[in-house]
């Protein structure tokens, strides 16, 4: 499979009034065509900074400070506000976790579907009346593919007008109406009950698998990953700390916080056994020293630690960061 | 022995009329956010209540302290008739029953220092007050993993995680025998999560407790849960031990809900179901069983009228028509 996304060293930063906040410190990842990559980390961990940061929509005073983000061959940094602007939505599109803000209340939903084909799409017919017939036909065609039932007469109602549920699928209708080549979907389904969920996930994959799109699926719940995911990769307080194949990573994982996480879901299988949370809460991110960033909590730690740990080979297609890697297994 | 019993409770709530709808004679529509419940929690026990958003399980909760009147229906705790309580006797009653939010920015006052929020209960019972007061908030502070020299902050000055163990002093502080606990770890990071789990079972044991466990996880509820009720726009469809209903679920809501939840570990091949559709409006909700509108297994008499409740085994309820066939949904996928 060839590379779609490589994203080598990237540091986001913001200036907060508390001092320099590191958000994402040195993230490399690969996203190939066609795969699905999950994105694993608690809040504050960087994994929306570090995608916001890909599609080029962080804004002051946050601030992408180094590294490459490639592109189908082209570095993104690179680009300047009008061609980037022309791969967002048509290239890669990103759907927001909260669907109801993320979505304008005072338009209908076929006019902001209407608004990103306009936009980027270049095969709609120039002439006024088959252009708009155009996109009348694949407003309702994307609308139909989520399972809006209905959508011609949908297509005419405000997003108040639906379910959570259905604004999720509206957004993700919005994300694919130019079939990109990446979909960059930010915790989907949090705000989602479980069969909403299930139904909006499986919806993902089965488009995914028909217009051989990658995706990229952040998200707090290992669960989501483990059913959804070829790859998954961890974050911790602004850095990769693990990434791999999924099966693998889940099964036997080799960083203590992936370790720790895992060991923390409670499930029906764990009743009557005591669950071994990772004690102490994410550090803070300002002025944070060079050192393992989870060392505080971490039941491995040694004095050792407290140096600049790079991410290491853990076998095929696995790394982590962790010094200890070697005692996991 | 038997602590709390509700009886056919109910909570209803009138949706508003305009003027103008009043003066032409538009019905009042009413959303029956709990219909007619009825359930028992035993003493020292965790009754798990699940359902998704807008199933009525924290009306519930709340309509059994009565923080929300119920319409109709009797709940009765320790033998006392808590919706015959008058307001002073009530209050002395809630010294025994409690709340813990599920939102720890919400629930917490940004104006009161911690000292005030959980004591609070302590001089609203006439417990304690001044410095014994003080003295026993420092000790519960500490017991659920905070600093005495917390004491005097505010909110404002505690990540999640804290606020949440705020909220669960300020719940404990009274000594209750009885906590509803609605949703307390929904909103928190799973390392966080796992920890005030491990907190709320620790404290269960130490002192004794009896929780009413809401929650729409049904991974946390049938790790601490001992026995489980499902509702569904407004109803509980199927009650039981928590192993019965989790392993040989009888309701299919509660089969198509349980096939839902993605699990962690090696991927083996579950059946799926997946529901078609979105939960009716609790304004205009299906006549008959609640459920038939989304039910893959419903037939004609599902529109017509709702189903009783019966036993299917040990201790282990379900309301649908269709249990005597058998049926299930979750026939193994090849």
């Amino acid at each position: 499979m060839t590379v779609l996304l490589e994203v080598s060293n990237l540091h986001t930063e913001f200036h907060a009034r508390a001092g320099l906040v590191r958000a994402v410190d040195g993230v490399s990842l690969k996203v190939s065509r066609g795969e699905c990559l999950g994105v694993v980390g608690e809040s504050g961990s960087g994994k929306s900074v570090t995608f916001s940061s890909v599609m080029g929509l962080v804004r002051s005073p946050g601030q992408v400070t180094q590294g490459a983000i490639f592109f189908d061959g082209r570095n993104l940094r690179d680009l300047s506000r009008e061609e980037m602007r022309a791969i967002r939505g048509r290239d890669i599109a990103m759907t927001m976790q909260d669907a109801l803000t993320a979505l304008n209340p005072a338009l209908t939903v076929g006019e902001q579907l209407a608004e990103v084909l306009e936009a980027h799409d270049e095969t709609l017919p120039t002439g006024r009346t088959a252009r708009r017939t155009a996109i009348r036909d694949r407003s309702v065609e994307m609308l139909g593919l989520v399972g809006i039932p209905s959508p011609e007469a949908r297509l005419r109602q405000y997003p108040h007008e639906f379910s959570g549920g259905m604004r999720q699928r509206i957004m993700i209708a919005i994300a694919l109406a130019c079939r990109p080549k990446l979909l960059i979907a930010d915790e989907p389904t949090t705000a989602l009950d479980v069969t909403i969920q299930a139904q909006v996930l499986e919806l993902i994959s089965d488009i995914r698998a028909r217009l051989g799109m990658a995706v990229v699926l952040i998200t707090h719940d290992l669960g989501v990953v483990a059913e959804h995911c070829d790859r998954v990769m961890v974050m911790y307080a602004g850095q990769v700390v693990e990434e791999g194949p999924t099966d693998q990573v889940i099964g036997a994982p080799c960083h203590p916080y992936t370790r720790g996480l895992l060991a923390s879901i409670p499930r029906p299988a764990l009743r009557g056994q005591p669950l071994t949370p990772i004690m102490g809460q994410v550090p803070d991110l300002v002025g944070l020293p060079p050192q393992c960033r989870f060392h505080s909590r971490c039941p491995l730690a040694q004095p050792q630690c407290l140096v600049e740990v790079p991410m290491r080979d853990a076998g095929p297609g696995r790394r982590s960061r962790c010094l200890r890697l070697e005692e996991m297994a | 022995m038997t602590l709390l019993q509700v009886d056919g409770l109910s909570k209803h709530y009138e949706a508003r009329r305009s003027l103008a709808q009043r003066l032409v004679g538009t019905p009042r529509s009413v959303v029956r956010a709990v219909n007619d419940v009825s359930l028992t929690v035993a003493k020292g026990e965790v009754l798990g209540l699940i359902g998704e958003s807008g199933c009525g399980k924290s009306t519930l909760g709340r309509a059994i302290l009565r923080l929300h009147e119920p319409t109709s229906g009797r709940v009765t705790f320790d033998g006392t008739d808590v919706t015959a309580l008058a307001a002073p006797d009530l209050k002395a009653m809630r010294r025994r029953m409690q709340i813990i939010f599920q939102d720890p920015y919400a629930s917490l006052n940004p104006r009161r220092t911690v000292a005030e929020i959980v004591g609070l209960p302590l001089a609203l019972h006439g417990i304690a007050s001044g410095e014994e007061a003080r003295a026993i908030t420092a000790r519960v502070l500490e017991r659920v993993g905070l600093r005495a020299s917390q004491l005097d902050r505010y909110p404002h000055q505690f990540s999640g995680g804290q606020r949440q163990r705020i909220g669960i002093a300020r719940a404990l502080v009274s000594n209750p025998d009885f906590i509803v606990c609605d949703e307390p770890v929904s909103a928190l990071d799973v390392s966080i999560q796992a920890q005030i789990i491990a907190l709320l079972l620790e404290l269960k044991r130490e002192f004794g407790l009896t929780y009413l466990f809401i929650s729409h996880d049904i991974s946390v509820i049938g790790y601490l849960a001992d026995r489980v009720a499902v509702m569904y726009l407004g109803e509980i469809v199927e009650t039981g031990p928590v192993a019965e209903v989790l392993d040989n679920p009888r309701h299919p809501y509660t089969q198509s809900l349980l096939s839902a939840v993605p699990e962690v570990g090696p991927r083996r091949d579950k059946a799926r179901v997946r529901l078609q559709g979105d939960l009716p409006s609790p304004l205009k909700p299906p006549k008959g069983c609640k459920f038939h509108t989304r039910c893959p297994l419903a037939i004609p008499a599902c529109a017509e009228r709702p189903p009783e409740s019966r036993g299917v085994g040990p201790g282990h309820v379900a309301a649908c028509h269709r249990l005597d066939g058998n049926l299930s949904l979750l026939e193994p996928v090849r």
